[in-house]
């Protein structure tokens, strides 16, 4: 039995004034293995700790312990007292005799001191059994894989290079850029959206610490906190980059003609294609599925016009396997699919209804209208522009329950732009409550007011054709009457939902997604970029809707995330982690399926036993770095081969038995 | 494993008996949970001793067991709410294993209600203690726990 020391704190009158704190000492003296105990006015003080030491050195103390308040509040500050004394830090219990004796049961004396003996009886029943603990230490990759070259990647990235870390950045699409360098101006300060993430898109492509995957997807992720391997997938361009000068030739004579996704179907590309003039990096890809050289079997127009012959219709899919320390996931989100719920809009039934990704796309001077706004039906000017706010946010009933942020914000700045380039046109706004709540946002949905936005606190409840006029009717709750206009295009502020794959992302990865699919922080509050899962970090809109200058912020904070554990040389593990005893496993694996962080392997050991020949079986084992100590594998084990350190069977039947007296 | 065989929770008598109630909270929700019932001055009966657990799901139904032979009156098992167990599904496999073992408990003919499974969230101090109460007055109701408690 090691020989315990208890130290009893009177917190001043917290404890002392309820507990008789020299009574518990004198009682707790006689606990098995207590070979000196005593009390102290605030163990935590300087002199307190002083105590401790002392008393170690002086009755050859092994196990401590001490009873004050919650180890919530105090665990770490006495672990340090003990290593300072020279003893294993995990050598310490705590029992809490204020939160969960003295501040609650003030009034019933008696009873909580008999509490307080039985909580301290506890703590010496488990400090007897405490073994001593040993983090462990793992070498660190220093490089960071960024998944999502949207401004959350790119920021996120940038910050991460600029602090001299390696970076991979892995973007799905054919260019980075995401969903902001499709928008046209931002708000409220009408800086156009180009102009200042293009040179970021820049930025990011030439950062010499930056390696760039665009048209690549991340398929597999395996290891742990410091140390992951990542699986990307080059998809085929079936243009060689190597060799592509990025001239235009191919993508201007290219005999095909699709609706271009990039702008939302409002213009048309060819198969081979960039998705816009300043994408990054400005090379084209072929889109096979709509490539004539592969549908009909005959063209190769491209391939024979192309100066540089990068054109190579065999190109295959490569793979790449990178080790990272880190992973930042900035998937950002995609557009409520309004079409498939909204049958009052129309269920997208009418050109002259959309979104506002694709009012965004028309109103930039890069866009296919080349920044005129017209009907999608006729091209002609419109004059009446009606805006539908909340459109999948906040409709519990069909859409989602929560606000997507942005959207009366842009819708703002769009009634503002439909005011601006169309002299005389009338503009309503449709909402439910107007959300403003960023800095200079107030400001701006006054000015657009001024300039003549109508705004109709009401529902819409129908939108129909009526000759080349749409109808809305809708109700204005404020006056308490119905309205009806004829416009001549409608609007719909769509609300954000995750980016199609979020899911497979999040199973990729092992990270939670909550009930609306965003992944889910490790706290709301205060580990906002942070998830549960250690070395993986979220930054953008993957996390919940939100607008730019939020978007950057988090991303930055990812940033310094990723570079306050890349910049160490080492990682301490948790030792609280579990631990099979080999001897004991029969294989079945039954602990692994419980473990939330995949931590758990089979693996082949081979056994000698005295007298018999070597034979090989498969026990489970568990990776320390993935372990987060949970303990759920301890219960499904049914051989009771593992255990879990600092909380073993050993330690907690002791501490009911020690309870139960 | 030393212990003592003393028995108190069972023997003494009439209105002198109080309930022992064993509580395994886990460390992230319901202990932190307990933790501001104190902090808020929120006051419970002191028959409950609380043991801590790093997740709910650590809590083998062993244990339990254990703490009704040792003659506990009361188990209650306490974690994090679904959905926001610190160690995301942890609190999920509780529900299930603690469900199939109070099954278990009736099938034997013990009483179900002695094992409370009950979701704190750290936030949930008034919860916390409104809980400890409503188990020892069910608990008083029920008298002391002989059926498995080794006498």
């Amino acid at each position: 039995m090691p020989r315990i020391g208890v130290f009893v704190c009177w917190c001043g009158s917290n404890i002392g004034g309820v507990l008789d704190c020299p009574a518990i000492a004198q009682e707790a003296a006689s606990f098995p293995g207590v070979v000196f105990s005593t009390e102290y006015k605030y163990v935590c003080s300087d002199p307190g700790q002083k105590l401790i030491v002392d008393a170690i050195k002086e009755h050859r103390l092994e196990r401590v312990v001490v009873a004050s308040c919650s180890p919530r509040l105090h665990e770490e500050t006495f672990r340090q007292v003990l290593r300072r004394s020279g003893l294993n830090p995990y050598f310490l219990e705590m029992a809490n005799l204020r939160e969960h004796c003295s501040w609650v049961h003030p009034d019933t004396p008696e009873q909580a001191q008999r509490k307080a003996v039985d909580l301290v009886r506890r703590a010496a029943a488990k400090a007897a059994r405490l073994e001593p603990l040993f983090p462990g230490k793992i070498p660190v990759v220093r490089r960071c894989l960024v998944i999502g070259g949207g401004i959350a990647g790119i920021q996120t990235a940038l910050d991460v290079a600029d602090a001299g870390l390696e970076v991979l950045l892995v973007e799905r699409e054919p260019t980075i850029g995401g969903n902001m360098v499709k928008l046209d101006k931002t708000f409220p300060t009408l800086d156009c959206s180009a102009c200042i993430s293009t040179p970021k898109m820049v930025a990011a492509a030439q950062h010499p610490n930056i390696k760039l995957y665009t048209y690549a997807q991340v398929e597999e992720i395996t290891g742990y906190i410091g140390n992951f391997k990542a699986r990307i997938r080059q998809k085929a361009r079936f243009v060689d980059h190597a060799k592509c000068t990025g001239c235009g030739t191919c993508w201007t004579k290219c005999p095909v003609s699709v609706p271009d996704d990039f702008n939302l179907g409002l213009g048309e590309r060819g198969a081979i294609h960039i998705p816009f003039p300043q994408a990054v990096p400005n090379k084209p890809v072929i889109d096979l599925a709509h490539c004539r050289r592969s549908t009909r079997g005959k063209c190769g127009a491209c391939a024979k016009l192309c100066p540089a012959g990068a054109i190579d219709y065999e190109q295959k899919d490569e793979f790449i396997e990178a080790e990272v320390g880190a992973i930042v996931v900035a998937t950002g989100y995609g557009l409520f699919p309004w079409e498939k719920v909204y049958g009052e809009y129309g269920y997208g039934r009418f050109p002259d209804v959309i979104t506002g990704l694709m009012f965004e796309r028309m109103v930039n001077a890069s866009g296919p209208t080349s920044g005129k706004i017209q009907r999608p039906s006729s091209g002609k000017e419109p004059r009446t522009v009606v805006f539908i706010q909340c459109v999948g946010s906040r409709d519990e009933a069909r859409g989602k329950e929560y606000c997507s942020r942005f959207c009366c914000m842009y819708t703002a700045k769009h009634a503002h732009q439909v005011l601006e380039k169309i002299p005389g046109s009338e503009v309503y706004v449709f909402y439910i409550d107007v959300r403003t709540f960023g800095k200079g946002y107030e400001e701006f949905y006054r000015r657009v007011q001024d300039e003549g936005a109508v705004y109709i606190r009401g529902r819409v409840s129908k939108v129909y054709q009526d000759g080349s006029k749409l109808i809305v009717k809708g109700a204005d709750t404020l006056l308490g009457e119905q309205v009806e206009i004829a416009a001549d295009m409608v609007v719909l502020a769509t609300g954000a939902v995750p980016a199609a794959g979020a899911a497979d992302v999040a199973r990729m990865i092992g990270i939670p997604q909550d009930k609306d699919g965003f992944f889910q922080e490790a706290h709301p509050k205060l580990r906002p970029v942070e998830t549960h899962t250690g070395g993986v970090f979220l930054a953008g809109t993957c996390q919940g809707p939100k607008d730019i200058p939020d978007t950057v912020s988090q991303a930055s904070g990812a940033a310094a995330k990723v570079c306050g554990l890349l910049l160490k040389d080492e990682l301490e593990t948790n030792p609280l982690v579990s631990r099979v005893n080999e001897a004991l496993c029969t294989g079945c694996l039954a602990c692994q399926p419980v473990c939330p962080y995949r931590a758990i392997q089979p693996v082949t050991i081979t056994e000698r036993l005295p007298g018999q020949p070597p034979r090989e079986r498969v026990v489970a084992r568990v990776n320390e770095g993935l372990c987060q100590g949970c303990g759920a594998c301890t219960v499904a084990c049914r051989a009771g081969a593992i255990d879990l350190k600092g909380f073993t069977n050993k330690q907690l039947l002791a501490e009911v038995d020690a309870l139960c007296l | 494993m030393s212990v003592n065989e003393r028995d108190v929770g069972t023997t003494t008598e009439g209105a002198a008996w109080e309930p022992k109630i064993v509580a395994f909270l886990c460390n992230w929700c319901s202990y932190a949970g307990a933790d501001l019932a104190g902090v808020s001055r929120v006051k419970y009966p002191a028959n409950v001793r609380i043991i801590r657990v790093p997740c709910s799901s650590r809590v083998n139904p062993q244990f339990i067991l254990r703490a009704f032979e040792r003659g506990a009156d009361g188990v209650l098992v306490a974690g994090c709410h679904p959905g926001d167990c610190h160690y995301v599904t942890g609190n999920y496999f509780t529900r299930r294993r603690l469900t199939l073992f109070k099954r278990l408990l009736e099938y034997v003919g013990f009483e179900p209600e002695r094992l409370k499974v009950r979701w704190v969230s750290a936030s949930e101090g008034q919860r916390f203690a409104e809980t400890v109460k409503e188990m020892v007055d069910g608990i008083k109701h029920l008298g002391p726990q002989k059926r498995i408690a080794r006498l």
